[in-house]
């Protein structure tokens, strides 16, 4: 079992395959090569999982928190290659590495339902460290590798109306 | 045909652009709703793709602005928001069709033709 102090997490392990399931399908549809998702884990203050760019994408309603989504300018550069794009300026960078966080958590309502209410990305450019996650729910980070990168999902959500039982991230594998 | 693209993210925008291909048609776009008001005000197009979550205008309340001014218009609302309610009122407030995000180029293709052709 993978928590700290004891403390109940904020999702279900239901909750987190929606968002693997829905990573795997982003890159496949997209760029038609499989992304490959690796062990979930809660996010210590002293792992540096933050990249190139991140996006962050506000959640409320029926779940409270953020979902953010970092990678390397290079991967976001290839990934935009499969959209057809040449340009590479950081401000077409910073607007796919959105698109990619705004169409993870928007696929998420399919299970989650129209109670998921997602805002518009913010993106950040740079290594961004020193962000602050939200500190009432742990933050799960999901390392992506896609075509020989590696980007990261992270959600940091809370449940805003239901008890919110124990997480064992070993059982994650189907 | 006259077509507006209305989506919050460049990306996708110059994407659904190259798609259409610029041959026959005028193409213009937007980035918010408050933004695709004042270009459809102007350019009068015949169709529309729109996503739904966008700043200062959403998606929803725009085709339902557009439509009003002219109820004739084909909007194909492009949207990530996969639950099934989303989708149901996009139609309900009077869009022609409905594309989940993400989306292939032969899907697009499809719903765009089948624009042209209604």
């Amino acid at each position: 079992m993978i928590t700290k102090n004891n403390e109940a997490p904020a999702m279900r392990e239901d909750d987190l395959k929606i968002f693997v399931r829905g990573t795997e399908h982003f890159f496949k549809q997209v760029t038609k090569i499989p992304a490959e998702v690796s062990m979930p884990f809660i996010k210590e203050s002293t792992d540096h999982v933050m990249n190139d760019f991140s996006a962050v994408i506000g959640i409320s309603g029926k779940h409270r928190g953020c979902v953010y989504y970092t990678a390397p300018r290079e991967m976001i550069g290839e990934l935009m290659g499969h959209f057809g794009e040449t340009d590479r300026s950081d401000e077409l960078l910073m607007d796919c590495v959105g698109e990619i966080a705004n169409t993870i958590s928007g696929n998420a309502r399919e299970h989650l339902g129209p109670g998921f209410m997602i805002s518009v990305p913010v993106v950040i450019r740079g290594r961004a460290e020193d962000v602050r996650f939200p500190k009432d729910a742990p933050a799960f980070v999901i390392p992506i590798t896609w075509n020989g990168y590696r980007s990261s999902l992270i959600l940091c959500l809370k449940s805003g109306d239901r008890e919110m039982p124990k997480f064992d991230l070993g059982s994650l594998e189907d | 045909m006259r077509l507006l693209i209305v989506d919050d993210s460049n990306i996708i925008r110059r994407h659904i652009q190259r798609e259409i291909g610029e041959g026959n048609h005028e193409i213009r776009m937007a980035a918010d709703g408050v933004e695709a008001l004042k270009v459809f005000d102007e350019f009068h197009p015949e169709i529309v793709t729109m996503d739904i979550t966008m700043p200062n205008m959403d998606g929803l309340s725009c085709v339902e602005a557009i439509l009003r001014r002219n109820a004739d218009t084909r909007i194909l609302v492009i949207s990530a928001l996969a639950d099934r309610g989303t989708a149901v009122e996009a139609v309900k407030r009077g869009a022609t069709g409905f594309l989940l995000k993400p989306f292939t180029s032969e899907t697009l293709a499809t719903e765009i033709s089948e624009l042209f052709i209604d």
